[in-house]
């Protein structure tokens, strides 16, 4: 790491005395700290999503991606191994991939024609012996000492995670046991894309990290529901969190009365029923699983989402795009072996999430507020987070809470070695 | 009335031609003018409605950005906007090449139109919002042309901020 920027940093920057119920406006706006985030968080000892294994399936698949702004490769050899580099020529710097997906052999840049393996390992530089015994490379000259940098790759759930770090633990023990369980139970099973699209929000990334954490906001910013009056028994519920805090599952479960007789042997949830909806077929469900939890929410740190709201499933994968842009992935997803019935029913439950989404659009424009509330505050000045408790704990039956962003701030903290 | 091959009396195409158009225009323009109300109204009570990215469309994936499986999840869709969402204030202002019409059968059309739409924001911000073709299947059995189907096919993956009007 720059161990200059850090320094400078860390002697103006102390984070408030109250610790995580504290969080400086600052953190939005410092370009040094901006900078750090990618050495400390994003080449960091953390694992970060990639893509879907369903992007890269077969032998020579590539897929283009990124780690914070880093501008990365993943691809399939010959033998199935994935593997993932920075895509950047270790000649001159040049973009090697430019197309988003494809498949290849070799990843050639196409500045100078240095060819890669699809390992990353330099295979060939053109007129490297030069032209007619002219020019070329120096005789000591190595290829093995030029690859494409490489990162750490681990598939798991259908996602490939990848880290700069040798440090970090393997993907299910940086979650740890509660949100590896939750993970398999959502993704551990052949997946298929039934749709993506992005949205790009006017704000750094941090805020989408609190707002996809903030179970506060969820039933007074979101109105959709209650305005068609939808009758959601499904409101016990609470937060799960990782044993470090950095992870949590907002979640609801049906309530008892939905245990009953009545609603365990309908087939349809009964989410709709004497709502005011005109086309209530939108939100036809069937249980999925035994456990009765109906919605979650899970925030892996730094940058991914898992939602599976009644049964629409979709990883969200958020991006940096510079200090104060974002750019939010949608993947929905269903499993392979899904019914025509089912994909209906996910389908039209798409609508309530997403760019365009009834239930939650409201996201794409209201972290942008903060942003813009918050320009010309002092260097000090802070955003307050004390509801549900001071602490980082897990919250049983009450989602009002500000918990989980807690958690997102205490892993922060650890992270950026901010004391 | 011209008359067919099968002897079936059919209104005369340039007619027809003229009451699509109308109705195309008449439908980005209730969207511009903010009123919202008559959009699903352009719609048969089964007709669907949905907005795709370019590269999903192509793969034949089945979510997009919007998706309205019958008129009534339109009218939901626009209660939802007037009373649920939040959202700053903004108008849209599409401009259209005219529409390439196809006589598929003697009540239904299909056709593509390019469009662009604008996006103005309450402080003035404006800017390309989006930029795609329709793909639409018209129903002509009755004096109004309507929509049996409307794809809406965005160029862009990405929205930009949010999407609540409908295109």
């Amino acid at each position: 790491m720059t161990e200059i920027a850090a320094h400078s940093l860390d002697n103006s920057f102390r984070w408030p005395k109250e610790g995580v119920t504290r969080i400086p406006y600052r953190l939005y706006t410092d370009p040094d700290i901006y900078a750090l985030e990618h050495e400390r968080i994003f080449r960091g000892a953390v694992w970060n999503f990639l893509c879907l294994e369903i992007d890269i399936p077969n032998s020579g698949d590539f897929k283009t991606t990124f780690v914070g702004e880093i501008p990365v490769v993943v691809t399939r050899d010959a033998n199935g191994d994935v593997h993932a580099m920075v895509n950047r020529c270790a000649h001159k710097g040049s973009l090697v991939c430019l197309q988003e997906r494809g498949n290849r052999e070799h990843l050639t840049c196409v500045y100078h024609s240095w060819s890669y393996d699809l390992d990353g390992q330099l295979n060939g530089v053109a007129f490297r012996n030069g032209i007619r015994g002219k020019g070329g490379m120096p005789k000591d000259f190595d290829p093995k000492k030029h690859r494409l940098e490489a990162l750490r790759v681990q598939a798991y759930c259908g996602m490939v995670f990848g880290t700069f770090s040798n440090d970090t633990a393997p993907v299910p023990e940086f979650l740890g046991k509660a949100m590896d369980h939750h993970v398999r139970r959502n993704l551990g099973r052949p997946l298929k894309l039934l749709g993506f699209h992005s949205q790009v929000m006017k704000h750094n990334w941090k805020l989408y990290a609190e707002n996809v954490r903030d179970s506060y906001h969820a039933t007074l910013l979101h109105t959709f529901y209650t305005t068609f009056n939808v009758n959601r028994l499904d409101m016990d519920g609470g937060i799960a969190l990782s044993d470090d805090g950095w992870h949590s599952i907002s979640y609801a479960k049906r309530a008892t009365l939905d245990e009953s007789d009545e609603y365990a042997n309908a087939k349809v949830h009964s989410a709709q029923y004497d709502s005011q909806l005109k086309g209530p077929e939108m939100l036809d469900a069937w249980p999925e699983f035994e456990d009765g939890i109906t919605h979650s929410i899970q925030a892996v740190f730094p940058s991914l989402a898992i939602q599976l709201t009644l049964n629409s499933l979709a990883v969200r994968h958020f991006v940096p795009r510079g200090i104060d842009r974002t750019e939010l992935f949608w993947m929905y997803l269903g499993y392979e072996d899904d019914t025509e019935e089912q994909t209906r029913m996910r389908t039209n439950q798409g609508n309530l999430t997403g760019a365009g989404g009834l239930v939650s659009l409201e996201d794409g424009c209201i972290n942008e507020f903060v942003e813009r509330g918050t320009r010309g505050s002092p260097v000090d000045a802070v955003e307050f987070l004390e509801m549900g408790g001071r602490d980082v704990a897990p919250s049983e039956g009450s989602r009002a809470t500000e918990t989980s962003i807690r958690g997102f701030w205490q892993g922060y903290r650890d992270v950026m070695g901010f004391a | 009335m011209a008359v067919n091959a099968a002897g079936i009396a059919e209104m005369d195409d340039a007619l027809l031609r003229i009451r699509i158009e109308n109705m195309f225009a008449d439908y980005v323009h209730s969207i511009d003018d903010d009123q919202i109300e008559a959009w699903p109204e352009f719609f048969n009570d089964s007709g669907f409605y949905q907005i795709i990215s370019r590269e999903g469309y192509e793969a034949g994936h089945a979510i997009g950005v919007m998706h309205c499986d019958g008129k009534g999840m339109m009218m939901d869709r626009v209660k939802a906007m007037r009373e649920a969402n939040i959202f700053e204030p903004h108008r849209y202002c599409h401009v259209m090449e005219r529409p390439r019409l196809h006589r598929n059968s003697t009540n239904a059309f299909s056709a593509r139109t390019n469009f662009i739409v604008n996006r103005t924001m309450q402080n003035g911000d404006m800017e390309t919002y989006g930029c795609g073709k329709y793909l639409d299947l018209i129903d002509v059995s009755n004096d109004v042309p309507r929509f049996q189907r409307r794809i809406v096919v965005l160029d862009s993956r990405r929205i930009d901020i949010l999407l609540v009007y409908p295109l």
